[in-house]
């Protein structure tokens, strides 16, 4: 069974948003996904680093936030981490269009596509202990080069 | 991101170019809010230079859909790549902006919505 693991962390900044997808898209490209397959982890880790720099560290520039992406066979795995404030109620936050930033304009939309484009979505949060959101994709088989 | 205008009377048609982030969802804001003061009633958002678009892209329409329709004006989208039109699906934005073509599953391409 094929295995790699990489980490990245880096500031808590909005250009980082890009980084971070492109970095993800680039590892999983490893086991030869279909371009609609990478634009799935591209948008899902583009929500999971969002909300770590808006909500998690509300915007501050001076925090860190943690990317870990790891191979397993056909399976991927990316864990977005922040230390920041967490979230009070995960259920709550994973509502469709539940923003607590709507004057941001905010769309509350954030989970749902991660849920939408990912084979499998964890969050582990508790209040001032940081979140960190685990996205699975497993690449199908036929697309192996 | 790129924004390119057109005003036309009281219409404004604005294509989007680059990806639609988080990052970039301030000064498109920003630049479409401008574009659209003195009497604009109609948008016409063109995204099929849009490379990238993720729920901030949601936030972005829906902003301007509010304003506008405040006015008593509309808005359109035109040139919605399938990926694209998967996400605003989600928000019921094609819903809400629809009627003048609907989206059909599983096709890429560009296509009027």
């Amino acid at each position: 069974m094929f295995e790699n693991h990489m980490e990245l962390r880096f500031r808590s900044i909005s250009q980082n948003e890009a980084l971070a997808r492109s970095v993800a898209a680039a590892f999983a490209a490893q086991l030869n996904p279909t371009i609609e397959e990478l634009t799935d982890i591209r948008t899902a880790v583009s929500e999971a680093v969002t909300n770590a720099i808006i909500h998690g560290y509300d915007n501050d520039p001076d925090k860190t936030v943690y990317m870990d992406c790891r191979i397993e066979g056909e399976l991927v795995t990316i864990r977005v981490g922040d230390e920041g404030k967490g979230i009070e109620d995960v259920e709550l936050a994973r509502q469709p269009f539940y923003t607590t930033q709507p004057d941001m304009e905010r769309s509350g939309m954030g989970f749902c596509v991660m849920e939408a484009f990912m084979d499998g979505e964890q969050v582990e949060s508790a209040p001032g202990r940081g979140t960190t959101v685990t996205l699975q994709k497993w690449l199908k088989v036929e697309h192996h080069g | 991101m790129q924004i390119t205008t057109k005003r036309t009377g009281t219409v404004l048609h604005a294509a989007l170019s680059g990806e639609l982030d988080h990052h970039s969802a301030a000064a498109v804001r920003q630049a479409l809010d401008a574009a659209m003061e003195d009497g604009v009633r109609e948008l016409v958002l063109d995204l099929s230079g849009v490379s990238f678009m993720d729920s901030s892209g949601i936030g972005v329409i829906l902003g301007r859909y509010r304003i506008l329709r405040a006015r008593g004006g509309r808005m359109r989208l035109s040139a919605v790549s399938t990926y694209a039109a998967r996400i605003l699906k989600m928000a019921g934005i094609l819903t809400l902006l629809g009627g003048e073509g609907s989206q059909k599953d599983g096709k890429r391409g560009k296509k009027d919505v």
